[in-house]
């Protein structure tokens, strides 16, 4: 297919790889993209797709493999080189200047100069306004970027591409944040410069937009390549199964626990732009998995039932009571504990000790008339730590230098120590080397053996798909399926979760 | 299904009417009029204040100091930096522009002008390598290089100072000298102002630090220099502080070791009342001019309308307060409404 095309391939890249550190994100990227052609790249969260991207656009320099523009072997050390070469890359969101105009977005850094090296503005807004009309859109030269649509900062990021006359352009997931009317337009957008001639790449979870827009399809599975097809000869059910094409390992121990009462009632939970109409519960000794694509609002969903985000409408309830909005206070108390994404961050003091971190939560139930000491925390933190069996020497040792999986451990048994009802875990095993993972999930599952609710929210299918007795899965804001152990399969949550808008709409109608 | 139902259509209001729009709900016209309301307020108590020719020179020559100061520093935030040292390096320009004279007598004024700047931009030139190169916040370098600054200074000048005596006449007849009734070192301010505004709103490297400071990883992906603008801005900050020095000794005629204590908060203090986010990516220096003339005139004006000494700085606080709660605010409100907008447009469809 590439290769047979009478100029050869715009963009060639073969066996690139690329490792940060210990962890290999990009085994072997390979794809060729032919001008006047739009080419879709799929594959599942942490596919590569991005690295790949991003070596493109000049952000990483690969390690190794051909990396290849018009024929000619580059390099790009910035992305002003890859900008130089012609290469345009448009996020999922567009990195935009808020404060500045949308011409002086479009122009910065290379705006027409007259006499004295002046800013010609005049000549710079009608060429704005040259660029708009033949994108065939309507956006004021003047106004800020500030408080457009995602869908308009992408259009203004096209007409930056147009006036660099790049000859690549790349698109991240541009329609993840769109609606359908302004997908359309975006792909009236794409066709025309397909037409002029340009090579597009086009990166979506949307199977019914990269078969209505992408003339080839290549798949990438866990940093390596796997196909390229022509939309034609290949079929939707074809695609997911390369995709996900793995077994669900035994890795994934889920005992099966005595399911109870219910624990948590989310009803009808909205929040503007984020999520809309959220309803689930979680029982007792059962795990839930929340699944759905990077950036669906699963996290977001997550934090609102524990109180860090603002939520609109919609009421949570633990063990029938209600737990007060905005509180992550109310919420410790009502008996839910909640793991975040990333513990350094957010889940850990990273240079305190072992001991004052699980102690953390429960500061106040230790103090002895109002003092707290190393000891108290010793005391309080022993037990939680052995049974978890944290690998430290001593409780004294900060948790800055232990492992991904002992700091998740040592967050655990920070939450565990408050004796909750609810635990919420967000990536349970992010950053974790396999084996201590299973040790994670053999953790998890027996926390859920021992009468404890779990709401899991994972990226990793397999993970989904082992543990979880039952999956939620999120695409857009929406809870789009619900499917019991044995109903989810790869491909039903793979399709639930690239649900399209337009679905969603048909839904919401009917409803 | 039309394509233009979604779009934020171009104004089509025209372009004299817009700029009058533009510029009557301008953050530079409400600080505008605060500082006319206070003139006028004083003036109506005590006549003396505008009406007097004593009055009407202080009115315009006391801000000037400050003017300079608030457009370099103006420069500086723009990019989501400040500049803290500023204070001790006009003290430190200003003891130099004295030695100058003492030391050099047949020296001519410009000359001494020039390299009072150069030195001021040397001192800049080194606030800027640190936070380039170093990327530690502006904050925290400068805070270092006020102190540093402001210790050269007093090891230097020891228990020395600058008198009137060591400079010659014509350089301090620059202080009291006015044309057609206008200080010539308000007029020196004026065109240092009128020569950076310009600069930032008609030049690359201009855009270029707005563009940093609204968001500086996107200007690292659009291929910016960005260090190399942050330390221009920097220079040109530290220059403005050593002409500040010299129009000090001119202005004051005498240098002592405390010379510009305390002034970078102030100059600060004028670029966020005149509207400069202190985030960075949007304010002008036309805003922070109009701040250090309203900062400077309150201050002169509170004891004439019999205000304490406590009172006055509590009023500069509660301006600056003020504005950054009213930038806070309106910015929230107006993110929270476009967001609900664009929902409703959404479930309309």
């Amino acid at each position: 297919m590439p290769g047979t095309a009478p100029e050869g391939p715009a963009l060639e890249l073969r066996d690139v790889a690329k490792s940060f550190g210990s962890v290999v994100a990009l085994r072997s990227g390979s794809i060729a993209v032919t001008p006047g052609s739009i080419h879709a790249l799929v594959g599942e969260n942490g596919a590569g797709k991005s690295t790949l991207v991003k070596i493109v656009a000049g952000v990483h320099r690969r390690d190794s493999g051909v990396f290849r523009l018009h024929g000619e072997d580059v390099d790009f050390g910035s992305t002003a080189d890859s900008k130089a070469a012609g290469v345009a890359v448009i996020y999922q969101e567009p990195t935009l200047f808020p404060d500045l105009s949308v011409t002086e977005n479009i122009f910065m850094g290379r705006q027409p100069v007259g006499r004295g090296r002046r800013i010609d503005r005049a000549a710079m807004y009608a060429e704005a306004e040259r660029l708009f009309q033949g994108l065939g859109v309507h956006i004021d030269p003047r106004r800020p970027a500030r408080g457009l649509s995602i869908a308009d900062q992408q259009i203004i990021e096209i007409a930056k591409a147009i006036s660099l006359d790049a000859s690549v352009l790349i698109m991240d997931e541009p329609t993840a944040a769109l609606s359908g009317v302004e997908v359309e337009r975006l792909f009236a957008v794409a066709r025309g410069l397909r037409d002029e001639g340009r090579a597009l790449v086009f990166i979506s979870h949307r199977f019914d937009e990269v078969f209505e827009l992408c003339d080839t399809v290549t798949v990438m599975r866990d940093g390596d390549y796997v196909s390229t097809d022509a939309i034609a000869a290949t079929s939707v059910d074809e695609i997911v199964s390369r995709m996900v094409g793995r077994e669900v390992a035994e890795l994934f121990p889920k005992s099966p626990a005595e399911i109870g009462d219910v624990v948590l009632e989310v009803e009808g939970l909205s929040s503007l732009g984020t999520f809309h109409d959220v309803s689930f519960s979680v029982r007792a000794g059962e795990i839930v998995g929340l699944a759905g694509l990077v950036g669906a609002g699963r996290s977001e969903i997550a934090r609102a039932v524990f109180g860090v985000d603002r939520y609109d409408a919609g009421a949570v309830r633990l063990a029938g009571k209600p737990v007060a909005a905005r509180s992550p206070r109310a919420a410790i108390r009502a008996g839910i504990a909640f793991v975040p994404e990333d513990r350094r961050k957010q889940g850990l003091v990273t240079d305190a000790s072992v001991a004052r971190n699980v102690a953390a939560v429960i500061r106040r139930g230790l103090t002895h008339a109002g003092v707290l000491t190393n000891r108290d925390e010793n005391k309080a933190a022993g037990p939680w730590a052995g049974r978890l069996e944290v690998k430290t020497s001593a409780l004294d040792m900060t948790a800055s230098t232990m492992s991904g999986g002992n700091q998740q451990k040592v967050v655990l048994a920070k939450w565990l120590a408050t004796e909750p009802k609810l635990l919420i875990i967000d990536e349970p095993t992010r950053g974790i080397d396999v084996g201590t993972k299973a040790e994670v999930h053999r953790l998890l599952s027996d926390l859920a053996g021992q009468g404890l609710a779990i709401l899991m929210i994972s990226s990793e299918l397999p993970e989904v798909l082992g543990m979880a007795d039952r999956v939620l899965v999120v695409c857009e804001g929406r809870i789009t399926a619900e499917l019991s152990r044995d109903e989810a399969t790869p491909e039903a949550v793979m399709h639930a979760a690239t649900a399209t808008t337009a679905h969603a709409i048909e839904e919401e109608a009917t409803a | 299904m039309s394509t233009d139902t979604l779009l934020v259509e171009p104004s089509a209001v025209s372009p004299t009417k817009r700029i009058v729009g533009e510029l009557l709900r301008s953050r530079e016209i409400a600080v505008a009029v605060v500082f006319v309301l206070v003139v006028a307020l004083t003036t109506i108590k005590s006549p003396n204040f505008l009406f007097s020719s004593d009055g009407w020179r202080d009115l315009l020559l006391t801000p000037c100091l400050l003017l300079i100061l608030a457009v370099g520093q103006t420069a500086v935030i723009i990019t989501r930096n400040v500049d803290l040292s500023v204070g001790s390096t006009l003290g430190l320009t200003a003891y130099f522009t004295g030695k100058l004279f003492s030391d050099h007598p047949g020296l001519p004024i410009i000359a001494v002008v020039v390299l009072g700047m150069l030195f001021g931009a040397v001192l800049g030139l080194v606030n800027g390598l640190l936070v380039a190169i170093f990327k530690v916040p502006a904050l925290v370098i400068t805070l270092g290089t006020l102190y540093i600054y402001r210790g050269i200074f007093l090891t230097w000048a020891g228990s020395d100072r600058i008198n009137a005596g060591d400079m010659p006449k014509d350089f301090l007849s620059l202080g009291t000298k006015t044309v057609l009734t206008i200080p010539v070192l308000t007029i020196v301010g004026l065109v240092v102002l009128a020569a950076v505004g310009y600069y930032l709103h008609t030049a690359r490297g201009g855009r270029e630090l707005y563009a940093i400071g609204s968001d500086p990883d996107a200007a690292v992906l659009y291929g910016l220099k960005v260090n190399r603008r942050i330390i221009g801005a920097f220079v040109l900050s530290g220059a403005l502080a050593g002409l500040a020095g010299v129009v000090y000794t001119a202005r004051y005629g005498t240098v002592s070791s405390n010379a510009g204590l305390g002034m970078e908060l102030q100059a600060v203090g004028a670029a966020v009342i005149g509207g400069v986010a202190i985030f960075g990516g949007s304010g002008t220096v036309w805003g922070a001019a109009i701040g250090a003339f309203l900062l400077v005139t309150i201050n002169r004006a509170l004891p004439v309308v019999g205000i304490s000494d406590f009172w006055q700085r509590a009023v500069v606080g509660a301006l600056i307060l003020g504005a950054i709660v009213l930038d806070r605010v309106l910015s929230a409100r107006q993110e929270r409404r476009l967001v609900a907008a664009r929902e409703e447009t959404r479930s309309a469809r």
